[in-house]
């Protein structure tokens, strides 16, 4: 089947009676013309991965290729086993497991692209988290990771997920897009739900810019990590409570794409605008070129 | 119609920080193996553009040599890669330079002592999202992408020399995906990138190998 609008699954899976992420594993299989053990088992290797990463970012702190970064996700960690955090403690130890996956990425660890390296924290930090919180098995995630990974597919198609070209709104806004759409429907919430936490995710990181210091993927990029994790869980709550996106999500992903393209190259992950040229990252980028 | 699969989303499983300077390095370093066939003697690898300006924090160096040894994109010794190159014997170089305007910004060139002493060069971009072009080898303009098996071969530039190679896969039944040729001069040396829907067999390639078009014959895997 040709899925080309959040609309068109949502409507399909309450048609059916089912979540958005088996109507995206069925949707795969048909695709792929494989069995569904096959493209689930493909998908648990993925969780694998990313469960992994989490773990090796909080145990193992490593310094990043441009040592910029490394460290941090294990300090929030500790704070949001140890402090009370203001977020509370889910909200803290979420964004440590965000923090956690984008370190082992830029000290070049193994990670899984989700959609990309740059934005590959936000999704296994709300999964672990939530699979913790809700005492899910391995098997209710993998079917999550399904119901990120359908939205993921239409933001790519209508958009983008390449900061190249639609800026971090279309990296980081997308992971945390994915992420809270899955949240929902993990926490039993309705397809509508979904959509609606989903849009209005992007709503909040419309205009986004990618401005790597020194073009690695280190800062700002852990920290915007961190922020699509949190963004995620709040704006799944905002849903599951019944709180409605105005604008419906696929709306919200053209103007996401109209917002990207209207971005100077500047701000498109050249590394020639923002904060990668303020006088901060120009000291730092030299330091790192030409030591 | 949505080309996207749930997996271009979720996934690859790859070692960080980049797909176009890490992952798609690694490729580009894997597919210099190939043309090499097998690990060179040694190797002096020129980055340009920003693989040239950024190498150190993405790692680009490690992933190219990682490639080089034959590692896939998710193999966490990359991060190591020096070293186990030093210890495989592999003597080689990271330089940078420019290469000049036309070539893509993340681009690097191999000049490479393969294992029968030979020089083999070849030139290639890492696109983004981890996908490559091998746009020069051996001095020759090519278009490889790696994705599907290829066979690369030098010929005589001379009437008869595609049938008498293209034949020979017809009668093994491989189907050709895409074709290209290219020359200097009339009536010397041509090149030729065949790329195939099926694996080519070894002893397809020495079929191949043994035809007096030919003069030299090489089968690339897809990385």
């Amino acid at each position: 089947m040709d899925i080309i609008s959040i609309e068109q699954i949502v409507a399909l899976a309450e048609k059916q009676h089912q979540t958005i992420g088996t109507i995206a594993l069925k949707n795969e299989c048909e695709n792929q013309e494989r069995p569904e053990t096959e493209i689930k088992n493909d998908m648990l290797k993925n969780y694998r991965v990313m469960k992994e990463s989490v773990i090796q970012g909080i145990k193992n702190p490593q310094r990043s290729k441009g040592n910029l970064i490394g460290g941090e996700a294990r300090k929030l960690y500790t704070y949001s086993q140890q402090k009370h955090p203001l977020s509370g403690a889910m909200t803290a130890e979420t964004v440590s497991f965000a923090l956690a996956v984008a370190e082992v990425n830029a000290a070049m660890g193994k990670i899984v692209a989700c959609p990309t390296a740059g934005s590959c924290g936000i999704v296994p930090a709300v999964f672990l988290s939530i699979q913790k919180q809700r005492q899910l098995k391995d098997e209710d995630m993998v079917m999550g990771l399904f119901t990120a990974a359908i939205f993921g597919t239409v933001i790519a198609y209508k958009a983008s997920i390449a900061g190249a070209v639609c800026g971090c709104q279309a990296e980081c806004g997308s992971a945390a897009a994915m992420a809270s759409a899955a949240a929902v429907e993990l926490a039993d919430g309705t397809p509508q739900q979904a959509a609606h936490a989903a849009a209005m995710v992007i709503k909040n990181v419309l205009g986004l810019v990618c401005d790597p210091v020194a073009g690695l993927v280190e800062v700002p990029c852990a920290k915007r990590n961190a922020m699509g994790a949190s963004l995620a869980l709040t704006c799944a709550d905002m849903a599951l409570a019944g709180i409605e996106s105005a604008i419906p999500v696929d709306e919200v992903i053209m103007a996401m794409n109209e917002v990207g393209h209207a971005l100077p190259a500047s701000l498109r992950e050249t590394a020639r605008g923002g904060l990668a040229i303020t006088p901060t990252a120009q000291k730092l980028s030299e330091k790192i070129f030409h030591s | 119609m949505n080309p996207y699969s749930c997996f271009d989303i979720i996934g690859p499983i790859m070692v960080g920080p980049s797909s176009s300077h890490t992952a798609g390095a690694v490729r580009l370093g894997r597919l210099a193996r190939a043309m090499a066939d097998g690990l060179p003697q040694a190797v002096r690898i020129i980055l340009h553009g920003s693989f040239a300006q950024t190498y150190k924090g993405h790692g680009t160096d490690l992933a190219i040599l990682g490639g080089i040894l034959g590692f896939d994109t998710d193999d966490i010794r990359i991060r190591h890669a020096d070293q186990l190159a030093q210890e495989a014997g592999l003597d080689f170089t990271i330089e940078t330079d420019d290469l000049g305007e036309s070539y893509h910004a993340n681009t690097a060139k191999f000049i490479m002592i393969n294992h029968f002493g030979c020089e083999v060069t070849m030139i290639g971009s890492s696109l983004g999202g981890g996908k490559v072009l091998i746009n020069e080898l051996n001095g020759f303009p090519v278009e490889i992408e790696g994705r599907l098996p290829a066979i690369v071969n030098t010929h005589w530039d001379q009437p008869g020399s595609i049938q008498a190679i293209t034949s020979v896969l017809a009668n093994h039944n491989i189907n050709i995906a895409y074709m290209k040729v290219f020359r200097k001069e009339k009536r010397t040396v041509a090149y030729m990138v065949i790329e195939t829907d099926e694996m080519v067999p070894a002893e397809v390639v020495e079929k191949l190998m043994s035809l007096k078009a030919i003069v030299d014959v090489r089968f690339i895997a897809p990385v």
